[in-house]
């Protein structure tokens, strides 16, 4: 597997928090990489250093073997590299397919209008938000928000997605939805790198999880790998009874798959 | 295609109304009335472009105008240019200026922007009123032989006249062109959230300091032809705050984001204005009119005309872009 994304060494502070400090990993074509950790452990500031959003203090950041270390978020996107905002920014006084046009045209191949129209469409089939197409994006339920999210990023026809928890806050029908939606995403051939705090799906989704902790990065594996590793279970768990639940659930996918 | 909106004609409709009515029977009252409609519209559309399409509100919008109407009064008079090359030489460069000053100011989000525009305004006035070549507070006049050139005053008059039209004509059509277009769509997502626009793809910075130097062209050229008609400049009418605050209540009565909202609002604040103006015990009275609207449409409809006129009829969203 070629690496698509590589972070290397990757700091970030805020004053004198260490949001983010020396955290290097990869991610493979075609693969999902989850990203777990506690509240507060820099999951999402470490998305931002990786789309653009905040620059890093040290370290560089290499996406299709180019270094978009000092790249703001709008070049990364015409890179292929789109991401989903965990607190959702709908473009509330447009309508849905206007929102998922803005994500087509101003994507990887800087479509002409006519033609981004089209990919919204196909995009908003894909996620099951077309009956809703003409709504304005402001009217939309969280659910169908999240997924507006993940449909405006698909719309710029990433390489690599960023997913920055697309299930929290949605009930049981919609998340096995959202992961349907995931697992397709994958399975069109495109990486997926996601934060996740629903434990049963991103043990199921991953290839491989990366644990972050107070900024660093505390482990690295499979998913079965990582639920074991004793340092996880004592430091980001810290309670045994759900290590244990933990442990189950990923025995159980194993023995699925 | 931009043909097939019912708005590009109606906009060609509405230009050659202005045109036909008052040169039908040469009345020249009702042509200076129609002018200064003519310069509301151009003031409000432009302006919409920054507060209805871009969401950031700009207090000193007039400075384009009065800047526009400086460097065209002087290449006319000091330069002897012919008018229309006098006219356009100033929409240049007055969207060179503001350019330069969006690429600036407009790292200034919200309130600090507004504030901003408000400093650009102050702060070009005041330059003005000390630059010498302009002739500091005292102004500048329109050297005769400048209307001679255009085959005597009279025509000349009806000359400006037809090209403030036409400059309206264009504003309506180019709020059109641009709300039809990729560009006004990046535009739209910059005011809805300039965040999640950037992370869409769109460069905001460039977007902003484009769409601001064209808001400023038109206007621009307006001045340039209205202060040559009106045969004279000087800073306290050049630039004048209260227009600036009255384009932001035309837009609003209107309804900002749209095209017939910001000529419908410009259109008829001028026609209420004007009437209030000529009513003698009324002096000022129509900044009262103006803040009272203002309160009113912000409370009531925050659409302004065009917005109520969608939620009557939503067919309407279609039709009056």
């Amino acid at each position: 597997m070629t690496a698509l994304l590589e972070v290397k060494g990757v700091t970030k502070r805020f004053g004198g928090l260490h949001a983010v400090s020396d955290v290097s990993f990869s991610l493979g074509e075609g693969e999902i990489l989850g990203l777990i950790g506690p509240n507060g452990a820099g999951k999402t500031t470490l998305f931002n250093v990786v789309n653009g959003v905040y620059k890093p203090d040290k370290g560089t950041i290499t996406f299709a073997g180019k270094d978009i270390t000092q790249c703001p978020p709008n070049e990364v996107v015409h890179l292929g590299l789109a991401r989903t905002h965990q607190i959702v920014k709908p473009l509330q006084d447009m309508t849905v397919l206007e929102n998922v046009t803005v994500g087509a045209c101003f994507g990887r191949d800087y479509l002409p209008l006519h033609q981004a129209r089209k990919v919204a469409w196909e995009v908003l089939e894909r996620v099951g938000l077309a009956p809703r197409a003409e709504t304005l994006a402001r009217s939309l339920t969280i659910a169908g928000k999240k997924r507006l999210e993940v449909a405006r990023a698909l719309a710029a026809r990433p390489k690599l997605l960023l997913l920055d928890e697309v299930l929290a806050g949605l009930n049981p029908t919609e998340v096995s939805y959202m992961i349907g939606i995931v697992r397709d995403i994958r399975d069109s051939g495109i990486s997926v790198f996601m934060i996740e705090h629903l434990m049963q799906a991103i043990m199921s989704l991953s290839n491989r999880i990366v644990v972050l902790s107070n900024g660093q990065k505390l482990a690295e594996g499979r998913p079965e790998e990582v639920a074991r590793d004793p340092q996880v279970i004592e430091a980001y768990l810290g309670d045994p009874d759900i290590a244990e639940k933990l442990r189950q659930e990923s025995d159980a996918t194993a023995t699925a798959d | 295609m931009i043909f097939r909106r019912p708005v590009f004609w109606l906009t060609l409709l509405f230009a050659a109304l202005m045109i036909w009515v008052p040169v039908t029977g040469n009345r020249v009252a009702l042509r200076e009335d129609l002018v200064l409609v003519a310069i509301a519209i151009i003031l409000a559309s432009n302006l919409n472009l920054m507060i209805g399409y871009t969401g950031y509100v700009n207090f000193g919008h007039i400075v384009f105008y009065g800047l526009g109407g400086y460097v065209g009064l002087y290449l006319v008079t000091g330069r002897q240019w012919n008018l229309v090359w006098a006219a356009l030489a100033a929409g240049v460069t007055v969207s060179l200026f503001a350019l330069a000053l969006g690429l600036g100011i407009l790292r200034l989000r919200g309130a600090y922007f507004a504030l901003a525009t408000i400093g650009v305004l102050l702060a070009v006035q005041s330059f003005v009123e000390n630059f010498d070549p302009w002739g500091r507070s005292t102004g500048m006049y329109v050297s005769f032989d400048s209307y001679q050139r255009l085959g005597g005053a009279r025509h000349a008059l009806w000359l400006t006249y037809f090209l403030v039209i036409g400059v309206m004509a264009l504003s309506m059509l180019l709020s059109l062109a641009i709300k039809t277009s990729k560009f006004g769509l990046g535009l739209f997502a910059i005011r809805e959230d300039e965040d999640a626009a950037v992370v869409l793809g769109v460069n905001t910075t460039l977007f902003k300091a484009v769409i601001y130097s064209i808001s400023a062209f038109l206007p621009a050229v307006a001045g340039a032809l209205m202060f040559f008609k009106n045969g004279m400049i000087d800073p306290s009418v050049a630039f004048e705050f209260m227009l600036s605050l009255e384009g932001i209540v035309m837009l609003m009565l209107g309804g900002k984001g749209t095209v017939v909202g910001a000529a419908l609002g410009g259109g008829l604040y001028e026609k209420l204005r004007s009437s209030l103006l000529t009513a003698p015990k009324l002096s000022n009275f129509h900044l009262v009119i103006a803040g009272g609207l203002l309160l009113l449409v912000v409370l009531f409809a925050p659409g302004g005309l065009v917005g109520w006129l969608y939620r009557l009829a939503p067919r309407a969203r279609k039709v009056l872009e």
